[in-house]
C-alpha cells in the first residue's frame, strides 16, 4: 500500500478497496517499526484515526478531495493546535499550540489525515538534522549517514514510507537538499506563495513552505492544497493558484534550459558530474535544449545569506525568553538570571551560533558593513536569475556537491557545513521556486537535480520534473528496511 | 533662572491612536479590562504568529501629518527595535526608523500673548508594550499584556523650546489637536497621551547644544513644568559646581518633586534596528493624502477666528467656545437654534453653564442640558420674556429636570411682567408707602433710586422688566 500514489490511493478509498482508517493504521505500524530512524518526534495516532473516520465518512458521502483520507505528516515546526510542536528544540519540548498554522488548516480542510509531527534541525538550522534536540534522523538508504535538514525527518519518512507526502520548509535549501540526500522529490515554491503564519519563524525573508513525496505529481497535489493567499501574513502573495497537476503531462520541446557555468566546475565531484550529465541527456532527449548561462554573483550567496539569515534569525529567537511559555530554567535568581539560563539552557549549539552572528551583523557600527551590504549583494543575485530566467525558462544545477556524509562527520566543522549548502541558498535569496528530484545513486546513496523556475512557475517546474519520472525510475526506487 | 543660561527642550509626546483593534492584530484596545484578556496570540509574541497592519492607524497618523502641516512620506517601512523586558513580548518593538510616516511640521504656540512656532521633527508609529506591575506581588512582577500592540503615534518635537512654559503651551496645544482631530482621547490617567522631555542648557548665545537629560513618568501638565524647571535648575548647578552632565534617564517623583537617575543604565541600548521583514512598505498615494486631506475637520486655529469673524467674539470668549471641538459644536446649535444673537449665547455658555460643568465635573458632551433646551433659554432672555436674573433661576430648573425652558417658565411663574400697567400700580403703592424716601430722591440723592428700584424688584418677585421699571420710575419720580 505504501507504494501507491497519491491518486492511486485516492481511487482505492472511493473504491472502497481499502479505507483510511486501514491505511492510516498500516502507515502507524510502519512508523512504529522503524522508530530508529528517528523521523517523528510526535505521532498523534488517536487523532489521525479519529480523521481517517471523519475522511471515511467524507468519502462516503462524495465530498471527497485528492486528499482526503491521505495519511501525512508535519515538519515540526508548522503549529498544530493542542499537540506539541517543538521546532526540534529543548526550547519547546513543552510547548503545546494554542492554534493551527494556515497550511495545517488548509490541509485539514481538504480532509488529510495527520500522522504526527516530525524531526527537523533545531529552529530550521542546519543541513543535516543532527542538531535536533531529539537526536540525528537516520538516513533510510544508509543508517550511518546523515538525512539531510533541516527537513530531515520529512525526507526520511517520505523515503521510508512512513508517510504518503509531508510537509517540510526551506530557508537555504532545507526542502531540497534532505530529498536529494533521500532519494525523494521535493519543492520548494516562490516566496509568498504559501502562508507563512504558524510556521515558525526563522528567517523570515528567507523561509517558505513546501511539500515533499515520491513523486512530482505528489507534490503538485499536496502544494495545490497547501498554496494560497492569507491575510495573516503580510508577506503572502494575492496571486491565484494554478491547477498544478492538469499540464503535467506537457511535452518539453521546445523547453529552454540554462546551466550555471558557475555551478559546473572542474570542482564537481566526478561522479555527481556524471550522473547529472545523464540527466540533461534525458532533457535532451525530452526535445529540450540546453543553453550555457552566467551568473556571476552567485559566489556571494553563501556569505550573503548567513549575514541575513543569522541577523533575522536573532530577532525572531528573542521572543523564547522562558517568561510566557516553553522552557524556563529553575529557581531564576532575578531578571537577568532569568533570561540567560532559560535560553543558555534551552538552545543548542548551532542556534546560539547564529542569534550571536546575527546579533553581531546587526550591531552598531556593523549594520552597514554587514547587514546592509548582504541587501545590497542579495540584491545584485535576484538580477543574475532575473536576467539567465529571460533567456532560459528554467535553471537546472546540482543540489549538493556529494551524497549524504555520515553522522557527526561535519558536525565539528559548521563552515564546511554551510560551504555544503552553496546550490540551494541563491535560490531564497532570490525567491524563485525550485524543486530537487532523485537523479541517481553514488555509493548506494541517492543524489539529486535541482530545477529552478521563474516567479509563480510553479506548475512549469512540476511538469518539468514529472517529464523526467515519466522516463526514468530513480523516483521510484525504495530504501530495503 | 540665572539670565546667562539659556535652556532647551525638546518633548517626545506618545499618544495611542484611538483606533477599535490593536497596530499589528484584531486584539481590542479598550482600556481597564482584566488582565491578559485582550491579548491575542499576536498581541502574545507566540511562535509562528505575524504582523498585520491596522489601516486605520495609518489614517490617523496621516490625518495628524496634515494637521500640522508636515510632510507625508509617500514610502515608509516599519523596522524592528530590539532589546529584553518582559512587557515586550516578542523581544524586539515594531517601530519605524529610518523612513517615518510623518516628516517636518510645526505647531504655533500662544506663551504670555506672544505667538511662537515649534517644529516638529516627525512623528512615526509603533506599537506599544505591555504593562509592569511591581507591587501586590510578593517581590515577584506581574505583566499585563492587554496593553501590548496598542498603536502608538510618537510625535518627536524639534528642541525648540526654552522654557518649562513653552514646553507645557506646546503639550497642551498638542493635547487638544489630537482631540480635536479625534484620533486620540487624550487621556494621561490612562496613559493615552504621555509625555518624556528632553532637557540641556547651554550658556546663551552659545551655538551648540548641552548634553541632554531625558525625563520620563510625567503624565500631567503640571508635572511637566516642576519637572522640566527643577531639571534646569539641577543642571545649572551641576555645571556652576564645576560637574557636567550626564546623558542618561532620569525619573520625575511628583511626591518628592525631583528628578532621579534610572538605576541600571549605564550602557545606552543598542536597539539594532532593522526593516521588519514581515511587513510591507507603506504608500501613501496622493489619493489618499486628498480623501483626508477633505475630511479633515475644522482645526482649532481655523475654527477660532471664524468664530471671532463670524459670531463677533472677543479673542477670550473665542478661546474659551473653540477649546473643545464638543463646545464649539453646542455653541454654534445654541445660536442656530435659537436665533439670538451669538453674544449672548457665547455670555451664558461661558458663564452659567461652563461654572455649572466645572462644580459637576462634567464634560460638555455630558450636560445635562442639551443645546435645544439651552437655546430655549437664551432665546427667553433674549426676547425679554425673563431677565438675566430670573434666567439663572430657570437654568437651575433646566439642570434638574427634563423640562423645556418655556415650560419651566410656565410651571414657575417666572413670566417678566411687562405690562407696564402693573408695573405702574406696584410704583405707586411703593412711591406712597415711601414717601420720605421719594424726598430724599427728589432733593438730589440720587443713591434712592437704587432703593425704589430694588424695593419694586421685591415687590415684583424679580419678574419685573427692569428697563420698564426704571422707565416708569424715572417719570415717577420726576
Amino acid at each position: 500500500m505504501q507504494n501507491k500514489t497519491i491518486t492511486q490511493l485516492a481511487e482505492g478509498l472511493r473504491a472502497k478497496a481499502f479505507t483510511s482508517v486501514e491505511l492510516t493504521q498500516h502507515f502507524l505500524n510502519r512508523i512504529s517499526q522503524h522508530a530508529d530512524l528517528n523521523a517523528y518526534i510526535t505521532v498523534t495516532a488517536d487523532q489521525a484515526l479519529q480523521a481517517a473516520q471523519l475522511a471515511d465518512v467524507r468519502i462516503a458521502s462524495g465530498n471527497a478531495e485528492l486528499l482526503t483520507g491521505i495519511p501525512m505528516a508535519h515538519k515540526d515546526i508548522f503549529c498544530t493546535r493542542d499537540v506539541k510542536t517543538t521546532c526540534g528544540s529543548k526550547m519547546l519540548d513543552n510547548f503545546i499550540a494554542p492554534y493551527n498554522a494556515t497550511v495545517v488548516e488548509k490541509l485539514n480542510a481538504a480532509g488529510a489525515v495527520n500522522l504526527g509531527k516530525l524531526n527537523m534541525d533545531e529552529f530550521a538550522m542546519g543541513s543535516s538534522n543532527e542538531t535536533s534536540f531529539y537526536g540525528a534522523v537516520k538516513n533510510p538508504w544508509n543508517k550511518n549517514a546523515v538525512a539531510g535538514g533541516s527537513s530531515g525527518g520529512s525526507a526520511a519518512a517520505v523515503a521510508a514510507q512512513l508517510a504518503v507526502c509531508v510537509t517540510g520548509t526551506d530557508t537555504g535549501g532545507s526542502i531540497r537538499q534532505p530529498a536529494a540526500f533521500c532519494g525523494v522529490s521535493g519543492i520548494k515554491p516562490t516566496y509568498g506563495r504559501v502562508s507563512r503564519f504558524g510556521m515558525i519563524a526563522y528567517a523570515s525573508s528567507l523561509d517558505q513552505g513546501g511539500s515533499m513525496a515520491r513523486s512530482a505529481q505528489d507534490c503538485a497535489i499536496l502544494l495545490q492544497s497547501m498554496a494560497g493567499f492569507d491575510a495573516k501574513d503580510s508577506t503572502s502573495v494575492d496571486v491565484p493558484v494554478p491547477d498544478y497537476c492538469v499540464d503535467l503531462d506537457k511535452p518539453l520541446a521546445g523547453l529552454k534550459i540554462g546551466l550555471p557555468q558557475e555551478f559546473f566546475t572542474a570542482d564537481l565531484n566526478a561522479d555527481m558530474a556524471k550522473t547529472l550529465d545523464a540527466a540533461i541527456e534525458e532533457y535532451k532527449k525530452l526535445g529540450a535544449d540546453i543553453k550555457e548561462i552566467s551568473m556571476p554573483n552567485l559566489k556571494y550567496a553563501i556569505p550573503a545569506y548567513y549575514v541575513i539569515a543569522s541577523a533575522e534569525c536573532s530577532s525572531n529567537l528573542s521572543r523564547y525568553d522562558g517568561v510566557r511559555f516553553g522552557y524556563r530554567c529553575e529557581n531564576p535568581a532575578d531578571l537577568n538570571d532569568l533570561y540567560t539560563r532559560s535560553r543558555g539552557e534551552a538552545f543548542g549549539k548551532e542556534v546560539k551560533r547564529r542569534i550571536l552572528m546575527g546579533t553581531y551583523a546587526l550591531s552598531a557600527g556593523y549594520y552597514d558593513a554587514y547587514y546592509l551590504k548582504a541587501q545590497q549583494v542579495r540584491r545584485l543575485i535576484s538580477e543574475d536569475f532575473k536576467q539567465a530566467l529571460n533567456e532560459v525558462d528554467v535553471i537546472f544545477s546540482p543540489v549538493t556537491p556529494t551524497p549524504a556524509f555520515n553522522i557527526g562527520e561535519k558536525l565539528a566543522n559548521p563552515i564546511e557545513m554551510y560551504l555544503a549548502d552553496i546550490y540551494t541558498i541563491a535560490i531564497n535569496l532570490a525567491g524563485l521556486p525550485a524543486m530537487s528530484i532523485p537523479a541517481g545513486f553514488i555509493g548506494g546513496l541517492p543524489v539529486g537535480l535541482q530545477l529552478i523556475g521563474n516567479y509563480f512557475d510553479e506548475a512549469r517546474l512540476l511538469n518539468v520534473a514529472h517529464a523526467y519520472q515519466q522516463v526514468t525510475n530513480w523516483h521510484t526506487q525504495t530504501p530495503s528496511l | 533662572m540665572n539670565t546667562q543660561w539659556e535652556a532647551v527642550i525638546g518633548l517626545e509626546i506618545h499618544t495611542q491612536l484611538a483606533t477599535k483593534s490593536k497596530i499589528f492584530s484584531g486584539a481590542s484596545t479598550t482600556y481597564g479590562a482584566e488582565p491578559n484578556t485582550q491579548a491575542c496570540v499576536i498581541s502574545l509574541g507566540m511562535p509562528g504568529v505575524l504582523p498585520v497592519l491596522n489601516e486605520d492607524a495609518v489614517h490617523k497618523a496621516v490625518i495628524f501629518g496634515m494637521a500640522i502641516n508636515a510632510e507625508i512620506a509617500p514610502y515608509s517601512i516599519f523596522a524592528r527595535k530590539n532589546y529584553f523586558y518582559p512587557d515586550l513580548p516578542k523581544g524586539y518593538q515594531i517601530s519605524q526608523y529610518e523612513l517615518p510616516i510623518v516628516g517636518k511640521g510645526f505647531l504655533d504656540i500662544d506663551v504670555d500673548g506672544e505667538t511662537k512656532r515649534v517644529g516638529v521633527t516627525r512623528a512615526h508609529l509603533e506599537e506599544d508594550a505591555g504593562k509592569s506591575l511591581h507591587e501586590n506581588f510578593h517581590g515577584l512582577s506581574g505583566i499585563d499584556l492587554n496593553r501590548a500592540g496598542t498603536p502608538l503615534l510618537e510625535i518627536v518635537s524639534d528642541p525648540d523650546m526654552r522654557s518649562a512654559k513653552e514646553a507645557v503651551a506646546y503639550m497642551r496645544k498638542l493635547h487638544e489637536l489630537v482631540r480635536y482631530l479625534e484620533i486620540c482621547d487624550g487621556n494621561m490617567q490612562e496613559g493615552s497621551f504621555r509625555c518624556d522631555a528632553n532637557v540641556s542648557v547651554r550658556p546663551k548665545g552659545q551655538a551648540e547644544f548641552g548634553t541632554r537629560a531625558e525625563i520620563k513618568n510625567i503624565n500631567s501638565f503640571k508635572f511637566v513644568e516642576k519637572a522640566i524647571n527643577h531639571e534646569i535648575e539641577r543642571q545649572i548647578e551641576l555645571i556652576e559646581n564645576g560637574g557636567k552632565v550626564v546623558q542618561e534617564t532620569r525619573l520625575y517623583d511628583s511626591v518628592k518633586d525631583e528628578t532621579r537617575s534610572m538605576r541600571s543604565k549605564e550602557e545606552a541600548n543598542d536597539y539594532r534596528y532593522f526593516p521588519d521583514p514581515d511587513l510591507l512598505p507603506v504608500f501613501i498615494s496622493d489619493e489618499l493624502k486628498a480623501q483626508v486631506k477633505a475630511l479633515l475637520p475644522e482645526l482649532p486655529e481655523e475654527k477660532k477666528l471664524r468664530f471671532k469673524t463670524d459670531y463677533q467674539l472677543n479673542d477670550e470668549s473665542a478661546t474659551i467656545l473653540t477649546s473643545s471641538r464638543d463646545l464649539a459644536n453646542y455653541f454654534e446649535e445654541v445660536v442656530n437654534l435659537s436665533h439670538c444673537e451669538s453674544t449672548i449665547c457665547a455670555n451664558w455658555i461661558t458663564g452659567e453653564l461652563s461654572a455649572a460643568l466645572n462644580r459637576a465635573d462634567l464634560d460638555i458632551s455630558d450636560s445635562p442640558i442639551d443645546a435645544t433646551r439651552f437655546a430655549g433659554l437664551v432665546a427667553r432672555i433674549a426676547d425679554d420674556t425673563i431677565s438675566g436674573k430670573i434666567g439663572k433661576q430657570v437654568f437651575e430648573f433646566l439642570w434638574n429636570s427634563t423640562d423645556s425652558a418655556d415650560d419651566i417658565i410656565e410651571k414657575q411663574g417666572l413670566k417678566q411682567i411687562t405690562d407696564t400697567g402693573a408695573i405702574e400700580a406696584i410704583i405707586d403703592t411703593i412711591l406712597a408707602a415711601n414717601e420720605k424716601q421719594a424726598q430724599q430722591y427728589r432733593d438730589g440723592n440720587e443713591k434712592m433710586f437704587g432703593f425704589f428700584v430694588g424695593q419694586v424688584m421685591k415687590a415684583m418677585q424679580g419678574k419685573g422688566n427692569p428697563a420698564e421699571i426704571n422707565k416708569i420710575l424715572k417719570v415717577k419720580l420726576s
